[in-house]
């Protein structure tokens, strides 16, 4: 049974019979994707997870007008959908990119530093899922210190991920975007907030969206909020916001609570020592101290 | 109006005469002052469009996909490494079916980093579905342009216009300047059939599963081959009113001919000052240049070319470990032809080597030897190398 919440529509823009996985915190995160922004948008998504299961020909998800030419490039052609669409003087729809973190942080980097730095009119969803998870769990740029992933497996001399999780959203920030944000679906309002401000912004904004992925994280179908709530209520992923260069922490965990809950959930982080936990509890420390978060 | 123009003012003024509304380039020698041109025109408001500052050929392609989505006339204009950077989206704008129009200034390929012309690039992505046009002369790149926009919109493919770099990119020539009147007369605004529309949702570039890919690669197998008749069309009606045609092939001098050099672009001229020599000697040569590369017009050229003892194929590309690509498709051209001349390839003008009258001489020479005794030794060879540096007696 579900409940309209105030203010959120009830129409799915996202139609049902798409081929996500069983818990998928991404496919949420695009049905609060099009409840937030509406009808008037043109997507342009990057190859990946969303945009395999939601596409098998002839079939589509999607009730909005949507694109897929490339892995690389969902930026750049939301950017040609940006200038197409005021060239031929067609206003009041909004270009918005949609990419995983591969497609966002490794692959798509340039073409999303492009769309920023020349300040077009595109908003651009990254959803994170912290692995390429659509070609079989391969570790990105995004995958945090520490995870297991097919191509971080934990063997004699090494033991999953070596490198902490990339900073994307500062790297944007970094750009002067005017509007930047971080989200997790755990948090379906402070996600739908973030949306409608970033695309009211005329200009290039960003917002960041946490989406645990059932089988690439080894967790079970009924725990995606529970681990994405966790990921914030740990302070491993922080809400924010940066408006006009301006940084806010818009949830403050009230109590923080250790990592290892939120670690031990999730079957790529089953191997981890409690030296390993208690490393990972000292970059979160230093991470939450950065923000302010106590 | 005349106007001396180099090749690439030839491209910017044949798309500022398109009125294209979206541009999208990079900066790439030796294309860069077909970017710089689009950017004046812009600027002093002499051509009403987006001009996007991508940061990679890559973009400029997926920019132009976007653009051309919703419903704009999108163009972008490239060069060797370029294309190959952009050339996994030329492959998409096809298989999206995208009327996108790309100028290339044809140029080598690294490596070693060369930025003088041969036709690798191009000739590189024959197999992307983008129809491939090569230009002679200036005048041909600037009616290209616009003829170009003609046949990719009512076919849905995207058509890229071939033109020798430096050769004509930097040459400047007399180019008649059609009146714009007269080009709208000709171009009506673009207007794709199922856009990109909030009203009126479509999704583009869906997953194309196993039970469906093959007819959505057969469609655009069928779109391409029909884009012959639709070049010929486009040309006959560009040619009404503008006085200038150029066909799919042009045919110098070859309807007696024994002996024939088979061409693409700037390297025709210089042959047919030959042909006219050889001619005056009374030699019945000739030359057939193939003016669209894709669709590749192959019974047009076993029409042509069926007639002679023997074909010499000069061209500025090789397919590695092979021959040249336009030996390897007029030979294909040939299969199940009951009477076929004989067939040379000479690789000739790799990364800017002058190709001097003294070679061609030398393929029309190997060429009439090959029609006197019926035969052919070797059939790929190279021309003007340095044979002393390479030493495999190539």
């Amino acid at each position: 049974m579900t409940a309209a919440l105030p203010g959120i529509p009830e129409e799915e823009l996202v139609a049902s019979g798409h081929r996500a996985c069983a818990g998928c915190g991404c496919i949420l995160a695009m049905r609060y994707v099009l409840k937030a922004l509406g009808k008037n948008v043109i997507i342009s998504m990057a190859t990946g997870c969303m945009e395999v299961v939601t596409t098998p020909y002839p079939e589509t998800s999607w009730r909005v007008p949507w694109i897929h030419s490339a892995f690389e490039n969902a930026a750049a052609t939301a950017s040609g959908i940006a200038a197409g669409l005021k060239a031929i003087g067609k206003s009041g729809v909004k270009s918005v990119a949609i990419a995983g973190d591969g497609g966002t942080a490794d692959i798509g980097l340039q073409a999303l530093s492009g769309t920023v730095e020349r300040g077009d009119n595109v908003l651009f969803i990254c959803y994170d899922n912290e692995a390429y998870q659509n070609t079989g769990i391969q570790r990105s740029g995004a995958t945090p210190f520490g995870a297991w992933t097919t191509t971080t497996p934990i063997g004699k001399v090494k033991r999953g991920e070596d490198r902490p999780k990339k900073d994307i959203p500062a790297i944007i920030a970094a750009h002067g975007a005017p509007y930047v944000a971080t989200a997790s679906v755990a948090y379906p309002l402070d996600f739908i907030k973030k949306l409608k401000k970033a695309a009211a912004i005329e200009g290039p904004t960003y917002v960041h969206v946490y989406a645990p992925c059932t089988p690439g994280w080894r967790i079970e179908n009924n725990k995606t909020i529970e681990v994405a709530r966790l990921a914030v209520l740990t302070g491993a992923w922080v809400l924010y916001e940066i408006e006009g260069g301006q940084l806010k922490v818009t949830f403050k965990p009230p109590k923080r609570r250790p990592v290892a809950k939120y670690l031990k959930l999730q079957g790529r982080f089953r191997h981890l020592t409690d030296e390993e936990i208690s490393k990972i509890q000292r970059m979160v420390d230093e991470q939450c101290k950065r923000f302010g978060i106590e | 109006m005349k106007q001396v123009l180099t090749g690439n003012e030839a491209v910017a003024i044949g798309a500022k005469l398109a009125r294209v509304n979206v541009i999208a380039a990079y900066p790439i020698t030796p294309q860069t002052a077909v970017v710089e041109k689009l950017a004046e025109f812009v600027a002093d408001g002499e051509l009403d469009a987006e001009f996007m500052k991508v940061e990679s050929e890559h973009s400029a392609l997926s920019a132009c996909i976007g653009a051309s989505a919703v419903g704009a006339r999108a163009f972008t204009a490239t060069s060797s490494q370029g294309l190959m950077l952009m050339s996994e989206m030329l492959f998409i704008a096809a298989g999206l079916r995208l009327p996108i129009v790309v100028a290339n200034a044809n140029r080598a390929l690294s490596a070693p980093l060369n930025i003088w012309c041969d036709q690798q690039d191009s000739f590189a992505v024959r197999d992307s579905g983008c129809v491939q046009i090569y230009c002679e002369d200036n005048q041909e790149i600037l009616d290209s342009i616009i003829q170009a926009y003609r046949v990719a919109e009512e076919l849905l493919l995207p058509v890229m216009v071939c033109y020798d770099g430096f050769i004509l990119s930097h040459t400047a020539e007399p180019v008649e300047v059609p009146e714009q009147v007269e080009v709208d007369k000709f171009l009506p605004p673009y207007k794709h059939p199922h856009p990109l529309d909030p009203d009126k949702p479509v999704t583009m570039g869906p997953m194309g599963v196993p039970e469906y890919y093959e007819e959505f690669r057969c469609m655009l197998q069928q779109a391409m081959c029909f884009a012959k008749q639709k070049l010929v069309e486009v040309d006959r009606e560009f040619g009404k009113r503008f006085g200038r045609r150029y066909g799919l092939l042009e045919r110098y001098r070859s309807n007696d001919a024994d002996v024939l050099l088979l061409t693409a672009g700037s390297l025709s001229s210089s042959a047919k000052e030959l042909i006219d020599r050889y001619r005056k000697r009374g030699e019945r040569v000739g030359l057939v240049k193939v003016r669209a590369y894709r669709p590749f017009p192959a019974e047009e050229l076993v029409e042509t070319l069926g007639h002679a003892k023997a074909v010499a194929v000069l061209e500025k590309d090789i397919s590695l470990g092979w021959a040249g690509a336009l030996f390897t498709d007029v030979s294909a051209a040939f299969t199940n032809v009951r009477r076929a001349p004989l067939m040379m390839d000479f690789i000739c003008g790799l990364g800017g080597r002058d190709v001097s009258p003294l070679q061609i001489r030398e393929a029309l020479r190997a060429a009439a030897r090959a029609a006197e005794t019926g035969e052919v030794r070797r059939p790929v060879r190279w021309l003007g190398l340095r044979e002393k540096v390479v030493g495999l007696g190539m």
